[in-house]
């Protein structure tokens, strides 16, 4: 009878041995996380980092709730008596110490802070909590966080885990996490460090790149070469893989410059004027942009994923009937003489840029992006930003419009007639000054929707013209005049030029040496890569 | 003939009269010069200072002007264009004949106004902060020195964020090549190795960072823990925190410090993926004082938008306007030069529940903090100078400058004393 009692007491006492001995472990009867919560409600940032710290030993569920609390900024504190309190989506608070709400509301609360370290070790910490949560998203963002935490205690957690897991995805991910820690733990086992190497070359991106540099300074050399063979071939692969993003981010900055640009080429080949208006036209497409946001948040917020799609007719309009208004107001009078029309499309430049600031004020105007716009995905190693992404679909739409209104309709056939012999064309009855018109306005209009594109990527201000009109008559000059292929191609080669000259050279750099570039070439071939041929045209 | 004579002295009598008015007129105010961009690539950061000005002379008016005359503002748009600084401050100082002027904020457009200022001995109050390397006997530096900004940020780092790379990145003009020429000593004296910086420049205006922004990342990954310390100025910063975001460069892996982004800047961007991210600066809207409280609401009262925000180069204003303030006073005049002498020495309250004080070399004492970016815009602070940091602006990390010192009381009167020689190098540079 006596040797229960006494059996039962050595059994709680060999418990109470192991829990004390072991620093975590999710599965034993979890402490209470009372004197740890305790430890959050202060000011300083290294006492929260400990108390969480401790929390993330204790295994409960208390502890997980505090700690994500914390992480959502919902956590307070009282400075008299050190109380903690949770307070939830409608407001009323909860004793994170007990789990129950106290008898009346509490006064006097102060938000316990975070700064980076202390969200690093959440991180850490929520990882080890809810490695065997049953939600499985939960389970992989914890087996990522572990990852990088590196953690040495997780790794008892991590091996239950890894045991339980019946998702491959949230299984590889659990293994690699189990290699980092052991990469990162000083006293693991050689053949347990080159086992974990090899995992984590398996994963070949920049982030194993950075776990195997520190496995590279091992004591051991057979750690040491693991380590080297591993990192050879994925910096191998890495530079193929610099080279596409390189090729990407040029291919972006392309389609930027062809939205920028499509419409002055057609407007300089057909009329043969230099429109020094034509970034106003972007500007002007850009403001529409913000207008009908403004519209949208204010009447119709549920609209406002649909705001570039609403905004892309209306900025062609705009741009296109300013377009018009131009030709017949001004340049129409100057025909045949380039130097005022330049002077002149300058002036207006200046006018419209000053109107612009006079309506909307100088400052920069928020242009925000519907969510399809925003954050980026993985492809093959690669980051593509969705923003991008759907500025190259756009711009190439845009060019197949174009090719197939010049090639397809009356009024493009009519266009090429006006830009390859303009007194044959008058002479086959084409009313020319109309033609005239028509092509000012259509390349208006196109600037104006390349600037509904371009006020996702960059500052609406009056001056977002004056940022483009350069780089569109560098396209221009060195694609060709008229010539819708000429512009692709010199605006892709270009965008892709500049990237790859960009990490050697600077961005600053990079511009100079295009531009001496272009002033070299077309030194060779005056009128660009697909020069136009017709008697008339080179008179 | 008669009539001829009648007509031409009724003329002189009237424009007599007008010019005699003009001048009384004239008399009763004193002309306060406000020089800031409200176009142009740094309105985004300069339009806000000149609201507080026009908000400061308005109060100092209530309160009946100064000694006895009304204060009046003379505003005029530089466009953030920096030859056009030096024309728009000629205008104001031989034109408008202002006492004092307010302005600059790129270290481009104040080199390009020091030597007006310097000619037509008129009076320059700075309130950005720059890099050092200048001392004038014309211009007083309201904003932060490299050592009360940068060097104390790069310290914040190396201690709490235990970072050993870095990335110095800014745009291509004087305040970041110079602050970076600092950083880079200061970091070499502190141990860290040429192959863990890494130092990147980009044009006013910058939207395409996709590439900068991806070489950062890859600089990140070695292992060391990696932070970049930005000296980009102007709406170039909106693209730049956009790409972070995209490409989830977050906080917590490389922290992104900057000297030229506040709450004015944060106020056209949607800061959620920012939050972690720092800057460092001497004051900030978050500051939890009753000073402070007192002014935020004045600022909102007179603005009438209560989603401003205030800022660190404004509090530089609210300093150096009071302080001229309090040496007209104290000299009984606004004649630039009397004005000058009797700066040297004023104290007034700051924003942040302290004091500053001009000391002789133009600059002031301020406290630094340092900021971690909050989900609206806000910034919560993390760490705080536990005195007051005195203004040096001549470098001890940089060869030409360890041994200058500037001291503009008499008998000294000079910018940039070499201690070593015993000789001054000239009237400020």
């Amino acid at each position: 009878m006596r040797a229960l009692p006494s059996l039962r007491a050595l059994l709680t006492a060999i418990a109470l041995l192991l829990v004390a001995g072991l620093p975590l472990h999710a599965q034993i009867a979890a402490q209470d996380p009372a004197a740890a919560i305790a430890r959050l409600a202060t000011d300083n940032f290294r006492e929260i980092e400990a108390g969480i710290t401790e929390l993330a030993a204790t295994g409960s569920d208390k502890a997980a709730a505090a700690i994500q609390a914390l992480a959502d900024g919902r956590l307070f504190y009282r400075q008299s008596d050190k109380a903690v309190f949770i307070r939830d989506a409608a407001g009323k608070h909860v004793d994170a110490r007990t789990g129950t709400a106290p008898a009346e509301e509490p006064s006097g609360l102060r938000p316990v802070r975070l700064n980076n370290a202390v969200r690093r070790s959440i991180e850490a910490a929520m990882g080890t909590l809810t490695l065997v949560s049953p939600d499985p998203a939960k389970r992989l963002s914890a087996a990522v966080a572990v990852f990088r935490s590196r953690d040495a205690a997780t790794l008892p957690a991590l091996d239950t885990a890894l045991a339980k897991e019946t998702e491959p995805r949230i299984r590889a991910a659990l293994a690699q996490a189990r290699a980092a820690v052991l990469i990162a733990k000083p006293d693991a086992s050689d053949s347990d460090k080159v086992s974990a190497v090899e995992i984590i070359a398996a994963r070949g991106d920049q982030d194993a790149l950075a776990l195997l540099n520190t496995a590279k300074a091992s004591p051991t050399p057979i750690v040491r070469l693991a380590a080297e063979t591993a990192i050879t071939g994925i910096e191998r692969r890495l530079v193929v893989l610099n080279a596409f993003q390189n090729i990407w981010y040029g291919v972006s900055l392309g389609s930027v410059l062809l939205l920028a640009a499509i419409g002055l080429a057609i407007t300089f080949g057909v009329m043969g004027i230099i429109n020094m208006a034509h970034g106003e036209m972007v500007m002007l497409g850009a403001y529409t942009t913000f207008v009908v946001q403004e519209f949208l948040r204010t009447r119709y917020p549920g609209l406002f994923d649909w705001s570039l799609a609403i905004a892309l007719p209306l900025a062609f309009i705009v741009a296109g009937l300013v377009g018009i208004a131009i030709e017949r107001g001004i340049i129409r009078f100057l025909y045949g003489r380039p130097l005022e029309t330049l002077l002149a499309t300058w002036g207006v430049s200046l006018i419209l840029q000053q109107s612009v600031r006079t309506i909307f004020g100088a400052n920069n105007r928020e242009v925000g992006a519907p969510s399809f716009m925003s954050g980026a995905f993985d492809f093959f190693g690669l980051t593509i930003t969705y923003g991008r992404l759907w500025i190259v679909v756009f711009a190439m739409a845009v060019f197949v419009a174009l090719w197939v209104v010049l090639n397809m309709t009356s009024f493009g056939l009519k266009m090429r007639a006006v830009t390859q012999n303009r007194r044959m064309a008058s002479a086959m009855g084409i009313r020319t000054p109309w033609i005239d018109s028509l092509t000012f306005a259509l390349g208006s209009g196109i600037a104006g929707i390349a600037g509904v594109a371009l006020s996702q990527i960059d500052n609406v201000s009056p001056n977002l013209g004056q940022s483009y009109i350069v780089d569109s008559f560098m396209v221009v000059v060195f694609g060709g005049v008229g010539n819708l292929w000429g512009t692709l191609v010199a605006a892709l080669t270009l965008g892709v030029a500049n990237k790859f000259l960009e990490p050697y050279a600077g961005a600053v750099l990079g511009k100079i040496l295009l531009l001496v570039f272009i002033i070299l070439f077309i030194q060779k071939r005056p009128r660009g890569l697909f020069a136009l041929r017709g008697r008339a045209v080179e008179s | 003939m008669t009539f001829r004579l009648k007509s031409l002295a009724c003329a002189a009598a009237v424009l007599a009269g007008v010019s005699l008015s003009a001048v009384v007129a004239q008399a009763q105010t004193i002309k306060v010069g406000i020089l800031h961009s409200l176009s142009g690539t740094m309105a985004i950061s300069e339009t806000t200072l000149k609201d507080v000005m026009l908000m400061l002379i308005e109060e100092q008016n209530k309160k009946g002007g100064l000694l006895g005359k009304k204060l009046e503002a003379v505003v005029v748009d530089p466009a953030s264009n920096w030859p056009l600084f030096a024309e728009k401050a000629r205008e104001l100082l031989t034109k408008d004949k202002v006492a004092v002027t307010f302005g600059c904020w790129t270290s481009v457009s104040r080199k390009s106004v020091l030597p007006v200022f310097e000619e037509l001995n008129g009076v320059l109050f700075y309130p950005v902060q720059y890099e050092g390397e200048e001392s004038s006997k014309n211009i007083f530096y309201t904003g932060a020195a490299p050592n009360q900004q940068a060097i104390p940020a790069v310290d914040y780092l190396m201690e709490n964020e235990k970072v050993q790379r870095w990335v110095l990145a800014g745009t291509d003009y004087v305040y970041p090549r110079t602050t970076n020429k600092v950083l880079e000593a200061y970091l070499k004296s502190k141990g860290v190795k040429a192959e863990d910086i890494m130092i990147n420049y980009t044009p006013f205006g910058h939207s395409d960072w996709q590439t900068i922004v991806a070489d950062i990342k890859k600089f990140g990954t070695t292992g060391k823990k990696t932070a970049v310390v930005s000296t980009i100025n102007g709406d170039a910063n909106v693209p730049f925190y956009k790409e972070l975001g995209n490409q989830k460069i977050s906080a917590k892996d490389i922290p992104v410090i900057a000297f030229s982004v506040g709450e004015e800047e944060l106020a056209g961007i949607d800061t959620k993926p920012l939050v972690g991210h720092l800057a460092a600066w001497n004051y900030f809207q978050s500051v939890d004082v009753p000073e402070n409280k007192a002014f935020i609401e004045k600022w909102k009262t007179f603005t009438k938008n209560p989603k401003r925000v205030t800022n660190d180069p404004m509090e530089a204003h609210v300093i150096g306007f009071n302080m001229w303030v309090k040496a007209v006073e104290k000299a009984g005049t606004t004649d630039p030069t009397a004005v000058i002498d009797a700066l040297i020495g004023v104290s007034v309250p700051n924003l942040s529940g302290g004091f500053s004080a001009m000391m002789p070399n133009h600059h002031i004492t301020k406290p630094v903090l340092i900021g971690e970016i909050q989900a609206d815009g806000q910034f919560s602070i993390v760490s705080q100078t536990p005195g007051l940091v005195v203004g040096d602006e001549w470098s001890d990390y940089l060869e030409g400058s360890k041994d200058l010192i500037s001291d503009w009381r008499a008998p000294m009167s000079c910018g940039n004393f070499n201690v070593k020689t015993g000789k001054c190098g000239g009237a400020g540079k």
